[in-house]
């Protein structure tokens, strides 16, 4: 994939809460990510995964706390603080075709050229020659990638992936591991939320684990690293 | 410029995906036909009765065939958690919202003039010489009930049982709505047909009311 032209931007989140009524799902989480990590976060289900990542997304507004994305980035370019997002849902609509969806996401964030652009992403993601099929009529794998080059459309600075491989078979989840390696690699910052070990948690250059919505661990380091993976699931 | 832009490409892809599977368009003229041929047969329409009891039956057909076409308007982005990605897009969620009422009342207003002939002929009502005023009652009532719709819609869209919540929350707001149309239509259905000023001022206010409001507050309705 292209590497990124312009910034090198991270996140901090301090102090945040978040509460959806009676539930707090985010306790007093305090992180600071550096550009051009790779975070992997692990943790049971219902640990605040989802609710860290949507925040970061800013799709959900903290209770408490506040998040910034400190770094460099170009004037006048908006896009580089709108992460790229990817969740197990796939964000696209199904009754538009893979270039229908790129381009109207592309016309809605202002992308320079949008025909050029997504005509690119197509490429890359290995959709070229179906960029005029209806997406429903994609299989899990194929929708996925049409999810990834949506994320891509502005270039962004930050990507999230919530879960992304959910649904894959194993030839999809090697793609996707590719696709993440190309992007981490390119400088950008990563933070992906995965369940236990897999051949995309290898990428994570760090670990933290989320459980009733604190942070309990965060390691760089090997051996403790892979224990945060398959103590999640254990 | 980002808002207006952002508008006309999310009202382009509105127009698209309804043009290609119109599932909304269809659903509500079957609805409205059925209320207008159903109601044909259980009065004898002459001109004087048609003229007393035609406008208001008219609107309610309108009413609730308008719960049915926004039911789906923001169910239908949830499917993919599309309504994620289009906030994540836009600059100014306004914008989803403007396109999604647009493009409601355009097709409100479409299915109210496809079907208007038919009701005319069927409830022996001359509509041709005060066309462009009924043309007028139909833009404003549909704009007022498709802010609110298109509101209500992405407020009960996230609720549990919200197929229930948007008729239960829609047909009493909208009342207004439907006794000032209902009494310009009337109005117009005369034998010397006169234009109820009062009525149309109190659409036109609750249309501005309404989207003023949406334009403050609809940022709200989106959050999770």
């Amino acid at each position: 994939m292209k590497p990124p032209a312009f910034f090198r931007v991270g996140l901090r989140f301090e102090n945040i809460d978040k509460r959806y009524g009676a539930l707090l799902a985010l306790r007093k989480v305090s992180l600071g990510i550096a550009p051009g990590e790779c975070v992997v976060f692990a943790g049971r289900n219902g640990s605040g995964k989802t609710t860290l990542l949507r925040v970061a997304a800013r799709l959900v507004r903290p209770s408490r706390g506040a998040l910034s994305f400190p770094g460099e980035s170009r004037d006048g370019q908006p896009n580089a603080v709108r992460p790229g997002f990817v969740a197990h849902a796939t964000m696209v609509y199904d009754e538009l075709t893979a270039e229908e969806n790129l381009l109207l996401f592309a016309r809605l964030q202002e992308v320079a050229k949008p025909e050029n652009r997504v005509e690119a992403l197509l490429w890359e993601v290995g959709l070229s020659e179906r960029r005029g099929s209806l997406v429903r009529t994609f299989s899990r794998g194929m929708r996925q990638r049409v999810a990834i080059a949506r994320a891509l459309l502005h270039e962004p600075a930050i990507l999230l992936f919530d879960e992304p491989a959910t649904g894959l078979d194993p030839q999809g989840v090697t793609w996707l591991a590719g696709a993440i390696r190309q992007l981490r690699d390119s400088g950008r910052t990563i933070l992906m939320s995965l369940h236990g070990e897999s051949e995309i948690s290898s990428l994570g250059t760090r670990a933290i684990r989320l459980d009733a919505g604190s942070v309990v661990a965060d390691t760089r380091t090997g051996a403790t690293f892979r224990s945060i993976l398959t103590f999640a699931d254990a | 410029m980002s808002l207006l832009s952002n508008t006309a490409v999310l009202l382009g892809k509105e127009l698209r995906t309804e043009f290609r599977s119109r599932e909304l368009l269809t659903t509500t003229i079957v609805f409205i036909l059925i209320v207008i041929v159903l109601f044909s047969f259980t009065f004898d329409p002459t001109s004087d009765e048609s003229r007393r009891l035609a406008p208001g039956l008219l609107w309610l057909a309108f009413l609730f065939a308008s719960s049915l076409m926004l039911q789906p308007c923001f169910l239908r982005e949830q499917h993919n958690d599309t309504l994620s990605a289009l906030r994540l897009s836009v600059s100014d969620p306004f914008a989803i919202f403007l396109a999604k009422l647009a493009a409601n009342t355009l097709f409100l207003l479409l299915t109210e003039l496809l079907l208007l002939p038919l009701f005319a002929v069927m409830y022996n009502v001359p509509v041709m010489q005060v066309l462009h005023w009924l043309v007028l009652v139909f833009f404003l009532a549909s704009l007022g009930i498709s802010i609110a719709g298109t509101a209500l819609s992405a407020i009960s869209a996230q609720a549990r049982m919200r197929e229930l919540l948007l008729p239960l929350l829609m047909l009493p707001l909208l009342t207004p709505i439907l006794v000032a149309s209902t009494e310009v239509t009337k109005a117009l259905f005369d034998r010397a047909p006169y234009v109820q000023w009062k009525g149309i001022g109190f659409l036109a206010v609750f249309d501005v009311v309404f989207l003023t409001a949406l334009w403050l507050f609809g940022e709200y309705l989106l959050e999770e």
